[in-house]
């Protein structure tokens, strides 16, 4: 039995599910729009992604959060389709739609049957450049906001913690923020805002469209020039380049809460892909993260949950492809009578273990045979491989850069684990974010009007 | 992080045809076991369920726990295997399993690559698992203060504070209800864990459920060899009824979160329920439908209350639970469950429209084709449609059914079956009590 506390092997299950990319098609339209198609003709389904390279690293401080803020507002309504009708037509269609916001990029997604594509198309082109941006439905939208960063982080003790730790490890680069922004933000900000950052970044040539299964690409790349064709490109500012200064030492971070159980995280500072077939370390370190966490049996569960009993939950997770750097993350629980301090304890002396003592061939090929096996699984969903394929694309990479990635991982050495383990997994590379957890009615009363800072 | 709240489709998960629909193939094992099975070559890997009655419904009153923690505990030790080596066994091959247990239906399942030495492999593991767990001591002992950790946790939790106040409001003592206290944990014994293994992972009451790339005969073999040597079961496969009307109540708890998280509800149907799709069309139309719904007009896009809000109908082999749900900041709480109420209704005294009929059934037919999209939504049909009895023609008759329910039957049920004015409301971080929160 394994509660599972993080899901942060997204970066080995993402590569995990790389294919070699056969039916991929790709276009770029004269206005710049990159169009991506993946045939797969299992079912009569479609999957539409537009994706568009604006993330909340992307925003300035004083206006954090908007670019998720923009987000909901894109479902607000044009001068064609008013306020509710995208989503309404999308229901009566039979289609399921939604978006979501990262540090990195913005995306929207309907899936449907192939027959309503073309709709899709019609309603999501319509807002790549028409939205309309009214001040009674934005004022209304940022309340919604401002629960869902309630729900989301403010009365959740392990995303403020997770938050806080962002905001500790990130002095300089905008991966300080949290993505659905600060409250202080959001209670700052104008509907002009959101208008000005749709007006700065939702351009096609900012932008790709990813479709994805029972289609023939030379169709969709038809549509895509009747639906897509003609909005007109405009320049994008340009992008400022963060490099996090060097950190000096270690960081640690308490946050309070009202919680039974502690909790800790600690993260190292790591890179993240920006050369598929010449970067190394990346690879490494996402094979590193299979080693530690990648099953049930790994390292870090079979010691410290099942062996020492030192935590009830453990997790490891690092993610390779970003636009920004990246971090390696532990975390845990501690059990019954144990702290977040043995907790970090036995952390780090399975990383001690590992850079002395190295990785078994045994366990380095499991991790690649899950890799190998994930690659078919991934297979079963459309959704999933259109997401992989814009993210992929919205981070720089290209979708090509799939396959190459997959062979660098099978190419990692237990050598190069070691190595790389004893560079990453250093003190002064390391931010440590503690939850302390206060007995309920102790607690102190959240008043989200006055957080806007966790340092 | 997703923007837009994910639709509830709790219901039609279950329920799902002028489309194409996958040739379900039946037969029952020389174990006793029915199987269900979809033959698939598409993709070179194979998906396996097996199902039995022994979800928590099944714990025996003065045991809340047991099943959970025996079904959870499957994968924790066989007589051939420890719990190390089931996971390295699988791990070594790529092949994902996980334990499963709702208050009906618990098992395992298995995804594996097809070819023969993977294939083999994660069967021969999942059927040490399925036929002779051994359940350690000292594992569970472990696994014991990991649940106990666990349920501490969650009573510190408003949304599992909202959920166990609910599920004690709506259903009494009946087991939907049911919620192991850390002192039930604590007397669990590994003989209880035996006992109610044997009584209810019996070969009888098992449903098999295979989808993909093998053979019939292969399938035929596969699912002896996943049932021929479960224990004797015999134990109950029928939940008491749940009895329906409740009287209506409201509870405060005090909690410091900002948000109050509300929920409102009374037992809704079962399974086999006659006005099943009429409730479910309609359900769509107050707040099952995404971001269309009634309920999700009035509180989040006519007034920004909360990001999330929705109703659904949880139906189970007795009577599961009709739940209305939303979150807001406490100073609006009482607004928010104001408006939940005169929405539900209205809905219910006025009924709908010929429009929103036809809207809901745009969506629900018009979409029929993502609910069979994948092995895996089709592996799920497998086992439901096993578990609950429902005919092999579930599927090709979904569309038909959905299409027939007519304005009367959907206002006509939910007048019949849902009545607002005697509900259950459970408010967790309630707004008088803000700051003197003690949340039990």
């Amino acid at each position: 039995m394994r509660l599972r506390l993080l899901t942060i092997l997204g970066g080995l299950a993402m590569l995990a599910a790389v294919p070699a990319q056969a039916e991929v098609f790709e276009k770029t339209l004269g206005n710049g729009l990159k169009v991506v198609v993946k045939e797969d003709h299992r079912a009569p389904v479609v999957v539409q992604q537009v994706w568009y390279r604006a993330g909340s690293m992307d925003e300035q401080s004083g206006t954090t959060g908007v670019a998720h803020v923009l987000e909901h507002m894109m479902f607000k309504g044009t001068k064609q389709v008013p306020a509710g009708a995208f989503s309404r037509l999308i229901a009566a269609a039979g289609g399921r739609e939604n978006a979501f916001t990262t540090a990195d990029y913005t995306a929207y997604f309907q899936i449907l049957h192939r027959s309503k594509l073309p709709l899709a198309m019609r309603l999501e082109s319509d807002r790549m450049q028409n939205l309309q941006l009214s001040k009674q439905e934005f004022d209304k939208e940022i309340k919604v906001v401002m629960e869902e960063r309630r729900m989301r982080t403010d009365d959740d003790p392990h995303a403020l913690v997770n938050e806080t730790l962002m905001a500790t490890a990130y002095q300089e680069h905008p991966y300080h923020h949290p993505v659905i922004g600060w409250m202080d933000d959001l209670l700052a900000m104008r509907d002009s805002d959101a208008q000005e950052w749709y007006q700065t970044w939702y351009a096609p040539n900012n932008a790709v469209l990813v479709v994805a299964g029972d289609v023939r690409a030379q169709e969709v790349f038809a549509l895509a020039q009747r639906y897509y064709g003609k909005i007109p490109r405009h320049s994008l500012p340009m992008r400022r380049m963060y490099s996090e200064p060097p950190q000096a030492g270690i960081k640690r971070v308490t946050v309070k809460a009202p919680a039974r159980l502690p909790y800790v995280v600690m993260a190292y500072h790591a890179p993240t892909v920006r050369d598929p077939a010449g970067d190394e370390v990346p690879y490494v370190l996402e094979v590193l993260a299979g080693i530690l966490d990648g099953n049930d049996s790994a390292r870090l569960n079979k010691a410290l949950v099942r062996e020492q009993q030192v935590a009830s939950e453990v997790g490891a997770g690092y993610d390779s492809t970003e636009r920004g750097p990246g971090m390696f993350v532990l975390e845990g629980t501690p059990s019954e009578g144990k702290s977040v301090g043995d907790v970090e304890a036995a952390l780090r002396a399975q990383l001690a273990t590992l850079i002395e003592k190295g990785v078994s061939a045994e366990e380095l090929q499991r991790v690649k045979a899950q890799v190998t096996a994930n690659e078919v699984y991934k297979r079963d969903s459309v959704f999933y491989q259109a997401m992989q394929i814009g993210q992929m694309e919205a981070i720089g990479l290209g979708d090509q850069a799939i396959p190459v990635m997959l062979k660098k991982i099978q190419d990692v050495t237990p050598q190069q684990l070691q190595a790389v383990a004893r560079d990453i997994f250093r003190d002064d590379n390391l931010t440590v974010a503690v939850l302390d957890p206060q007995p309920l009615k102790d607690a102190p009363k959240h008043n989200p009007e006055m957080m806007n800072h966790v340092r | 992080m997703f923007a837009r709240i994910i639709a509830l489709f709790l219901l039609s998960t279950f329920a799902a045809t002028a489309w194409a629909t996958p040739k379900i193939q039946h037969w029952q094992s020389a174990s006793g076991a029915q199987v269900y099975f979809v033959e698939d070559h598409d993709l070179p890997m194979l998906d396996v369920a097996v199902n039995f009655p022994a979800g928590s419904g099944f714990d025996a009153a003065d045991k809340p726990g047991v099943a959970e923690l025996a079904n959870g505990m499957l994968d924790l030790g066989t007589e051939a295997l420890s719990e190390d080596e089931v996971g390295r066994r699988m791990a070594d091959i790529g092949a994902q399993y996980s334990n499963f247990a709702d208050p009906d239906r618990a098992g395992m399942s298995v995804r594996t690559l097809s070819s023969a030495r993977e294939r083999d492999a994660a069967l021969a593991v999942l059927a040490q698992m399925l036929q002779h767990p051994v359940f350690p001591e000292s594992v569970l002992q472990r696994e014991k203060a990991r649940v106990i950790a666990a349920l501490q946790e969650a009573a510190t939790r408003p949304e599992s504070i909202a959920a166990k106040a609910f599920g004690k409001a709506v259903f009494g003592t009946h087991p939907y209800g049911e919620y192991a206290e850390v002192a039930d944990i604590e007397k669990i014994q590994r003989s209880d864990l035996e006992a109610f293994y044997r009584a209810h992972y019996g070969a009888r009451s098992a449903v098999v459920a295979l989808m993909g790339d093998i053979t019939r005969a292969q399938a035929e073999a596969i699912a002896q060899q996943l049932t021929a040597s479960l224990p004797p079961g015999g134990g109950a496969t029928q939940i008491a009824p749940v009895q329906m009307s409740i009287q209506p109540s409201e509870q405060r708890i005090a909690h410091p979160a900002s948000q109050s998280h509300i929920l409102i509800g009374a037992p809704g149907i079962a399974r086999n329920d006659p006005d099943y799709f009429p409730l479910y069309v309609g359900n769509y139309i107050l707040g099952g439908g995404g971001f269309v719904s009634r309920l999700m007009n009035e509180i989040r896009e006519k007034r920004g209350l909360a990001y999330s809000v929705y109703s659904y109908f949880m139906p189970m082999q007795q009577a599961g639970a009709f739940q209305i749900g939303l979150q807001t900041k406490k100073e609006q709480a009482d607004e928010a469950l104001r408006l939940a109420r005169e929405t539900l209704r209205e809905f219910v005294e006025k009924g709908v429209t010929p429009a929103e009929l036809q809207a809901a059934k745009d969506n629900i037919v018009n979409g029929f084709p993502l609910r069979i999209d994948s092995n895996r939504k089709i592996l799920e049909y497998l086992s439901v449609i096993g578990f609950y009895g429902l005919p092999l023609t579930y599927l090709d008759d979904f569309v038909a059914r959905v299409n027939a329910v007519t304005v009367a039957q959907v206002n006509g049920a939910f007048k019949r079956r849902v009545h607002p004015e005697a509900m259950a409301t459970i408010m967790v971080g309630a707004p008088e009590m803000t700051g003197n929160g003690s949340a039990k």
